[in-house]
């Protein structure tokens, strides 16, 4: 799969013919210097934007030949998604954006659903709370607890961690290993520390448009 | 027959507490806002435009005085009860528009439906970014529009459950001018269409001048 931006001049290659493979239930950790086009990848593996050339399938699905619906449906039913921040809306407590999360997967929302699952979690003291009465970790936290709501195969993290102080990290990553084992849910992270890139089943590299194991 | 969703903002104290000991965000501001018109809060920075935005969106609590919309105390209300108010009947935009980047602009602005109902009402959702000038981009996802656009989309999602109060909190401040007037004349287009009531805190004189009032906040007072 080969991805860039731009044309003629101004081109800018960020992806050369990647190839990569993700097994079910198989956490992979993505390094790489900024601008390398990490969250490019990730974008391109959940069909928020299209490759130049090459393709992804998800369960052998090419999701890069689906129309823009049938990739938004995609997304909403198998893959989850957690970013270094801004997951959650504001004016919405923490279990109203879970029940967000279930209502777009299943068409009908479940107040006692994203309780329960907040709760699995370990957030249920902080269920009616605000995105902003929550400390970062909990934020994030809860942004894992809304990804993981509509059962994806695949979540999918960006930095999800970066702002965070290393003991808060090592929770919210334990959260999402313990979420991958349980629920036989394919990871994949992007991450700047390498300590956290080494806890995973396999790590890669993104280096000159290129992805290669560490 | 006209529902009632007047505002009374009555004796409303915010403290926080701070390692210098309680400061007052909020000193003792009142005022009532008519059933359907608009209101601009202007002042400097800091002055407590948002934490009153805040409290009148039921975010935030009052340390004294209450909260009346229409006939709701909202400030007496249980967290719980709060939120489900807040959902149902008010609709926020924020400065930075907050849509979720990995959703399309429809699917942003059906999640305040998904929320209170049990579809994402496309068809109520598309008709929503139509009324905002935007339905050729429903399918589109944030990053892949302009940041006016954005704020546009933004403006739907708050107006597609016709909510009976809009809160605005610099809805332009990140907008260059052209933009910023395109944002304000379709906010209160909206606003009149579902006959809301509108606050909005705002920085920008003109966007204030067009609303029916303006109150001006200074050190959490009205002045």
């Amino acid at each position: 799969m080969s991805k860039s931006y731009g044309s003629g001049s101004s081109k800018l290659e960020v992806l050369n013919q990647v190839e990569l493979d993700l097994a079910q239930g198989e956490t992979t950790s993505l390094v790489g210097r900024s601008g390398s086009g990490k969250s490019t990848l990730l974008s391109l593996i959940a069909g928020l934007m299209r490759p130049d050339t090459g393709h992804i399938s998800i369960d052998g699905q090419q999701i890069d030949q689906l129309d823009d619906d049938g990739r938004a449906s995609l997304r909403a039913e198998r893959i989850g998604f957690v970013l270094q921040s801004d997951n959650l809306i504001p004016f919405l407590t923490a279990v109203e954006n879970v029940e967000l999360a279930l209502g777009f997967a299943s068409g009908h929302r479940s107040t006692a659903r994203a309780r329960e699952l907040l709760s699995d979690l370990g957030l249920g003291h902080r269920m009616d709370h605000l995105p902003r009465q929550l400390s970062g970790g909990e934020s994030q936290r809860v942004a894992v607890a809304v990804a993981l709501a509509n059962e994806p195969d695949l979540l999918l993290a960006d930095e999800v961690v970066g702002q965070l102080d290393s003991t808060t990290a090592a929770d919210v990553m334990a959260m999402i290993f313990t979420a991958s084992r349980e629920r036989n849910l394919t990871v994949l992270y992007v991450t700047h520390d390498e300590q956290l890139a080494r806890q995973a089943h396999r790590s890669l590299r993104l280096a000159d448009h290129k992805v290669v194991p560490v | 027959m006209t529902v009632d969703i007047s505002i009374a903002v009555d004796s409303v104290v915010v403290e926080h507490q701070t390692s210098r000991g309680p400061v007052r965000a909020l000193d003792g501001v009142s005022f009532t806002v008519d059933s359907g018109s608009s209101v601009a809060i202007t002042g400097p920075s800091g002055g407590g435009k948002s934490t009153l935005l805040g409290v009148i969106g039921g975010l935030a609590q009052p340390t004294s005085g209450t909260v009346r919309i229409g006939d709701a105390q909202i400030s007496e209300l249980s967290d719980r009860d709060r939120s489900d108010f807040r959902r149902s009947h008010i609709g926020f935009v924020y400065q930075a528009d907050n849509l979720l980047p990995f959703l399309t602009l429809l699917e942003n602005v059906g999640l305040q439906l998904a929320l209170n109902e049990k579809s994402s009402g496309t068809g109520r959702s598309l008709a929503a970014l139509a009324d905002l000038g935007l339905a050729g981009l429903a399918y589109r996802l944030p990053d892949h529009v302009s940041g006016g656009q954005r704020q546009r989309a933004a403006v739907a999602r708050a107006i597609v459950h016709q909510p009976k109060i809009i809160l605005a909190d610099e809805p332009t401040g990140a907008l260059d001018t052209v933009n910023a007037a395109g944002v304000i004349d379709l906010l209160l287009a909206m606003q009149r269409e579902i006959g809301a009531t509108l606050i909005m805190v705002t920085h920008d004189r003109d966007a204030a001048r067009r609303l029916n009032r303006q109150i001006h906040l200074r050190d959490g007072r009205v002045s």
